[in-house]
């Protein structure tokens, strides 16, 4: 045997493309695995380490074959297939080969610090988010794949991201109820005796615990303390003959005899009560007159009368709670088709179902604190509606909605404010001193005051000549901001650049942001470890010097001053960081030294 | 004020509430260059005048900036409408109208006042004059007229500010833009001293309004009429003056410095221009540093850098 210990061994079917397969035994073991047909003649024997294997695909549980599919590396959808006979086999297979697996996609990441053992899933989930966005997919490539950051790091800044992620891929979608109705569930009769067969799948009865909260509870008290399941079920179902039949007396007569039949017989107590709870809900402003136009009710042929219950509809009220209306009926099966299935369990054993079903109601009710609530707001809504304006206090203007500005919009401006302090210095604006006394100044305002008061507002304030350079400086000014800076506020100088220099510009903004938050948090470097990440970044991070230089090397001439504008704050950040690490290195190297000195 | 059930506000009546810098050592500085205070009052005046002709329902509110105080000089729907803008009443002074006079009037009443409240010399410089006080009146005018009813007119904040951003107002006036932004007012700012401000650039930033530093003073009411005279609505159809670029540096609250970078109080957000042991705006204790490697690197640069 080999040293790898474990080895698993099972009986499969070594499967080529279409054809039924060949049966024969597979055995695994840490490193490879073996496949022998039981007829030597029928096929080849397989022997195949596990380092050759890319990755592996299953088929669900539960469904036709239970297939395990080992993929080569590197070439598509290739790989070895077997069928096993059950699906426990195959899952123990499955989770060797992953096992498997796992320990050879280690061996080339060379990672000193042995990172936590990567489940296929995680791995998807990133390779996922990396394909939904390009920009981070060409950061990993270039940090992680550069070797400057190992995927633990550059993933560790990301966790949102990936817990996000786990979420999302997580809710699958589950298979809601069958929008057929239970009722259509017809009872089968052979004709020649009277016995009615009623077919119940566990898919029907969990549609029936939906649907017929009463029919669940009852369950849940009477099986199988009072009877057994078959008994339930069978009284069940002669209650669905009964109702099937129409005939509302007998119902009443059977139910009379038999309490336990009369709870599937009378109408659904639980579901009347949450009826009015829902009623309650409505709106009591709600007008119902304004509807009444919509009704067709009123007119022959429509509404109710049409489901067949009319002819039965006259004196009988006292059986009235043993009448099922198909409205109803239809109301509730879609109201529980649209609510979806809420229940993970495997449909498999009645008992299992009716009681998570419980669970899950008492924890929707749990949640249903509308219902304390549900008066005040009801209170407070009537009070809304039936306003009256003269007694109302007033009300509060509107408010702007608190909104964190774009940080690029900081950006953009610091580039503009560096132009423009350009700008003011050749200008020449001075700061203006002055030395006048408190007296001194407060007299020359007043007499300003008074000056203007004795001479009046002059016929011509502005002198006509000054009024036009005004008005075409400031057109000017305005046309020229437009064309610089464009029709709407969103564009800026970063569109006016050739868009292989703006994304190269981009791109470096981001990964130096990287970079500087991987090195910031690695201070104060206290392990090995740290400070040879840190060493690391601090090499990539001088490699982005020279590519800066290029970027404004490569621009035209008139553009190039913008960019450099731009390339200003990023060299500050990066220069900050050497100074930092150098520091840093000096008080080490001190340190270090008068360790070693004692 | 007259009855608002009577008015018919439409989206284009405009309230505009004028704050004039009346710092007087900003002036006599100022007197000596292009823009004496007088000239100045006289294209404000027009600017009003002109304003109130454009809709009989504009309303303009003037509040005077002081050094050490400021106050309301002026509110248009207080004074009768018949008598604002009928001409050359004569009230002994020189023909003007009325309005005018009664402008004047206030504003002498308010320097003598300004004056009083002084106590020592501004010394060397032209000191700054209350921008966050008359912010918060002009706010707090607003808000009143917001409460008035669901019709109102639209109002707008002008600052005609020359005199240098005082540092220490840095909190209240950044708190004054902030509620501004909040309740949509819009704070336009002209300014005509030497220097750009930054309080008011953010302001105008902020809350969405004109920012303009016109290059030719004499032509002041050019540039009032040209670009604020236009009512709200009406913007939205106008190309105006853009910032160009705002200086969005902060005070620091120890020593009210301007500063470029500087230390954050991780719990409250107050800005520091050294590390402090104690945070003297929320009170909260800063632990040891760990090493002097992380007092360094927990300096916040603050720049997005």
């Amino acid at each position: 045997m080999n040293s790898g210990g474990e080895t698993v061994v099972k009986r499969a079917k070594y499967k080529i493309a279409k054809a039924p397969g060949n049966s024969g035994i597979l055995k695994m073991n840490a490193e490879e695995f073996a496949f022998s047909p039981n007829d030597p003649t029928s096929g080849p024997r397989l022997r195949v380490r596990f380092n050759t294997i890319g990755a592996h695909r299953v088929t669900k549980d539960g469904s036709k074959t239970a297939l395990l599919n080992l993929l080569k590396k590197g070439e598509g959808s290739e790989g070895y297939i077997f069928e096993f006979e059950n699906f426990s086999d195959r899952n123990i297979c499955r989770d060797f080969v992953t096992n498997a697996l796992e320990r050879y996609s280690e061996v080339p990441k060379k990672d000193a610090e042995g990172p936590a053992q990567l489940s296929t899933e995680e791995m998807e989930r990133r390779i996922k988010l990396l394909q939904e966005d390009s920009e981070l997919m060409k950061l990993h490539k270039q940090l992680v794949i550069g070797g400057i950051l190992t995927e633990d790091e550059f993933w560790a800044t990301r966790k949102k991201l990936l817990d996000g992620g786990r979420k999302r891929t997580s809710s699958t979608q589950r298979v809601g109820f069958k929008s057929a109705m239970i009722s259509d569930i017809k009872p089968l009769t052979d004709g020649r005796t009277n016995k009615v067969t009623f077919n119940l799948t566990p898919e029907i009865i969990h549609q029936i615990f939906a649907e017929k909260p009463a029919v669940h509870h009852a369950f849940l008290n009477y099986v199988p303390k009072k009877m057994s399941e078959k008994d339930f079920w069978t009284k069940y179902c002669r209650a669905e003959y009964l109702h099937s039949t129409k005939n509302a007396v007998a119902a009443a007569a059977e139910a009379a005899e038999d309490e336990d039949l009369a709870v599937f017989l009378k109408q659904d107590y639980i579901l009347a009560g949450e009826a009015r709870s829902k009623i309650r809900k409505v709106d009591p402003t709600l007008d119902m007159e304004a509807d009444q136009g919509d009704d067709y009710t009123h007119l022959p042929d429509h509404g109710n009368a049409r489901d067949g219950n009319k002819e039965i509809a006259e004196s009988q009220t006292h059986y009235d709670q043993y009448k099922r209306n198909l409205m109803q009926d239809l109301n509730r099966h879609a109201a529980v088709v649209l609510e979806g299935r809420t229940l993970d369990v495997v449909t498999g054993d009645t008992r299992t179902v009716a009681e998570a079903l419980a669970r899950t109601k008492q924890v929707e009710l749990a949640n249903d604190t509308s219902e304390k609530n549900n008066n005040q707001e009801r209170l407070n809504r009537v009070c809304r509606m039936t306003e009256i304006e003269d007694l109302q206090a007033t009300r509060e203007p509107p408010v702007a909605p608190l909104c964190i500005k774009d940080p690029r919009d900081y950006f953009y401006s610091q580039q503009a404010n560096a132009l423009k302090t350009l700008g003011d210095a050749a200008f020449g604006a001075g700061y203006v001193k002055c030395h006048v006394s408190k007296q001194e100044a407060y007299t020359c305002l007043r007499e300003s005051i008074s000056d203007i008061k004795s001479v009046g507002l002059q016929t011509s304030i502005i002198k006509a000549e000054v009024a036009f350079k005004v008005l075409n400086s400031l057109t000017h000014n305005i046309s020229s901001t437009k064309y610089n800076l464009g029709r709407n506020n969103q564009e800026t100088v970063l569109d006016r650049l050739p868009s292989r220099t703006r994304d190269d510009l981009l791109n470096h903004w981001t990964s130096i942001q990287e970079l500087l938050k991987h090195f910031w948090s690695s201070y104060p470097i206290n392990t090995d470890h740290l400070s040879i990440k840190v060493d690391r970044l601090k090499d990539a991070m001088a490699g982005i010097y020279p590519k800066l230089q290029e970027i404004k090397e490569s621009v035209q001439s008139d553009l190039r001053h913008q960019v450099s504008l731009l390339v200003q704050p990023m060299v500050q950040a990066l220069d900050a960081a050497f100074a930092h690490y150098d520091a840093n290195l000096q008080k080490r190297r001190a340190k270090s030294g008068k360790n070693g000195s004692i | 004020m007259a009855p608002i059930a009577s008015k018919l506000y439409t989206d284009d009546v405009s309230l505009v509430v004028l704050l004039l810098d009346t710092n007087p050592y900003f002036w006599t500085s100022s007197s000596s260059s292009s823009l004496s205070f007088s000239h100045f009052i006289s294209h404000v005046l027009s600017f009003v005048n002109s304003i109130l002709l454009l809709n009989q329902l504009n309303q303009v509110v003037i509040i005077a900036t002081g050094h050490n105080t400021c106050g309301y000089i002026y509110d248009s729907s207080l004074s009768s409408v018949s008598s604002s803008i009928s001409a050359n009443e004569s009230s002994g002074d020189a023909k003007m109208p009325a309005f005018c006079s009664e402008v004047l009037k206030s504003l002498e009443d308010f320097v003598k006042n300004d004056e009083s409240l002084s106590s020592v010399d501004a010394g060397n410089g032209v000191g700054s004059s209350l921008l966050s006080g008359s912010l918060s009146m002009a706010l707090c005018y607003v808000q009143r007229v917001f409460r008035t009813g669901p019709l109102h007119p639209q109002p707008r904040i002008l600052c005609l500010h020359g005199s240098p951003d005082g540092p220490e107002q840095y909190v209240a006036v950044m708190n004054s833009i902030f509620s501004a932004q909040r309740s949509m007012v819009p704070v336009d700012s002209c300014v005509i001293g030497a220097q750009h401000s930054a309080f008011l650039q953010q302001a105008s930033y902020i809350t969405g309004g004109v920012y303009l530093k016109p290059q030719y003073l004499d032509g002041l009411f050019q540039y009032l009429s040209t670009v604020f005279a236009t009512d709200l609505h009406s913007r939205k159809f106008i190309q105006l003056p853009k910032p160009v670029g705002v200086d969005f540096r902060a005070s620091c609250f120890c020593h009210k410095n301007t500063i470029d970078m500087g230390y954050i109080c991780s719990v409250c957000l107050s800005i520091f221009c050294m590390p402090h042991k104690k945070c003297s705006t929320c009170g909260s204790e800063y632990g040891q540093a760990q090493s002097d490697a992380s007092t360094l690197s927990g300096q916040k640069r603050k720049e997005p850098s």
